[in-house]
């Protein structure tokens, strides 16, 4: 296929919690769901520890879409960390739309670790929805010389 | 000025920025005297006549000391920023401006067009055959150029290589003061650089570390402007008075003087050590104090931040990982 068939494909980061949305996934894995293959998981210890530079990250690296996802409220293995990615997501969105990152471009999902049906139905939905937003294309080269505005990692 | 040849050579610059570096290099008053002492200014626009075909005409690497300030707004910045780079052996990325992109770098939330149109067809200007500006224009004495506007513009080290990095808006004139010490030190053998890359004078740590308001758990239920209440307490921490306080994220150096005079730290010494992204930084350490787990009520919390892309990235923006909004992006595939 040239360029021009191929749909697009969405490039989606994912952010998930050890003790809920990651087992949430594993199991969708395990029970054999199928589900758009379109998000990279990366798994933290928990949503409370997603610092907004990962997204930013995330975006500034070539990517279309981000998922952030945790336990349940009240359900945090860490008590209360989870109320913190809320707030963090609902202000994240507040400093993207100015930027031109559309607020579509950043999901919130909540599934516990029996929750592999509701996890993958999530994805589904969310690819669905930025494919229809389309490509984020984020300039790393604005005007010629923005090579290496990361200078160190974000893991440090 | 001094006409010995034999002394190191100082030069100073500056590209999109207001002069307020200059201003605080001379305020650091009799200091002055110690650069005149140890240096021959070269090249300093501001104060002095100098011609760029001067600099020109130097050695690669004769300037022993470049304060370089402002960003990359146009191609005549890039022009001298490459040309004193190559002139320099230590550039210092001096002020806000040159490291993070500062005031002029809030132009990256906006297209090109916006900005020419916002100068050129506002209220306040008189232009009744909306003229724009022309980079070049056939006179009858020949062809003449302008810069060329950059479609966002560019922190210094985006553009060049940086030796060092000097932080504040402007920097602070005892902390100018220590750095010309220091490399009147250097030239005289009695201490080292420090290793290239550094931020120097300024702090390791936080404005919060400097600041001696009172904190205690910071719980926030509403955020206010600093205007739009009574007097603030003055012993209290200003974020948990629920005023956005930039300190959480912003590196140390001036010693808190704005919380300690009665106002918010806007950040204009930038990220603290260790400190990626500006505005993310802000953004964790302002959602873990907001006093709401329910989404309805956050928002209703959030909606007292005004600006909340302004507020955390006023001096950043250019220096921030996102670097420039999708419109300014744009702006250069017309």
């Amino acid at each position: 296929m040239t360029e021009e068939t191929k749909p697009f494909e969405p490039v989606i980061i994912g952010f998930t919690c050890n003790w809920c949305s990651y087992r949430a996934a594993d199991m969708a894995g395990i029970s054999r769901m199928k589900y758009a293959p379109n998000v990279r998981l990366i798994r933290l210890m928990c949503s409370g520890r997603l610092d907004p530079t990962f997204v930013f990250k995330a975006f500034a690296s070539g990517a279309d879409a981000v998922l952030i996802s945790g336990c349940h409220p009240g359900d945090c293995h860490y008590a209360v960390q989870n109320y913190k990615a809320l707030r963090r997501f609902l202000l994240m969105k507040r400093v993207l739309a100015p930027m031109g990152v559309e607020v579509g471009r950043l999901k919130l999902v909540w599934a516990s670790a029996a929750e592999g049906a509701i996890f993958a139905k999530e994805v589904n939905q969310f690819v669905e929805e930025v494919r229809k937003l389309g490509p984020l294309n984020w300039n790393k080269e604005v005007g010629g010389a923005v090579a290496e505005p990361i200078k160190e990692e974000v893991a440090a | 000025m001094s006409v010995n040849g034999s002394k190191p050579k100082f030069a100073m610059y500056w590209a999109a920025s207001c002069g307020g570096c200059e201003i605080a290099v001379l305020n650091t008053n009799e200091k002055i005297l110690d650069v005149d002492a140890n240096f021959e200014v070269a090249f300093w626009p501001v104060a002095m006549d100098a011609k760029y075909k001067d600099v020109e005409a130097m050695e690669d690497g004769e300037i022993t000391l470049c304060l370089f300030n402002g960003g990359m707004r146009n191609d005549e910045n890039e022009h001298i920023a490459r040309l004193l780079r190559r002139k320099s052996k230590i550039l210092v990325a001096f002020g806000s401006c040159a490291c993070e992109g500062c005031i002029p770098g809030l132009a990256n939330f906006s297209s090109i067009e916006e900005i020419v149109d916002t100068a050129f067809t506002t209220l306040t200007t008189d232009n009744p055959n909306n003229i724009r500006p022309q980079t070049s224009y056939a006179a009858p004495e020949g062809e003449i150029h302008i810069p060329t506007l950059n479609p966002v513009l560019k922190t210094l080290d985006q553009v060049v290589d940086v030796d060092y990095y000097m932080p504040g808006c402007p920097p602070e004139s005892p902390q100018i003061a220590a750095v010309i010490d220091l490399v009147i030190k250097v030239l005289k053998g009695e201490a080292q650089l420090p290793p290239k890359g550094s931020t120097i004078g300024a702090g390791d740590s936080t404005v919060c570390d400097e600041c001696p308001r009172k904190r205690n758990v910071k719980l926030i239920k509403e955020f206010k402007r600093i205007q739009d209440i009574a007097p603030a307490d003055p012993e209290l921490c200003l974020l948990e008075q629920g005023i956005p306080c930039n300190g959480p994220a912003t590196r140390s150096g001036c010693v808190a003087r704005c919380p300690q005079a009665g106002a918010q730290c806007i950040g204009c010494y930038g990220p603290a050590e260790g400190v990626v992204d500006y505005g993310a930084r802000l953004i964790a350490a302002f959602a873990s104090v907001i006093d709401s787990d329910k989404p309805e009520e956050i928002d209703q919390i959030l909606d007292g931040l005004v600006d909340p892309a302004g507020q955390f990235y006023r001096f950043n923006l250019a220096g921030s990982l996102l670097h420039a909004s999708k419109a300014a992006q744009m702006s250069g595939n017309r």
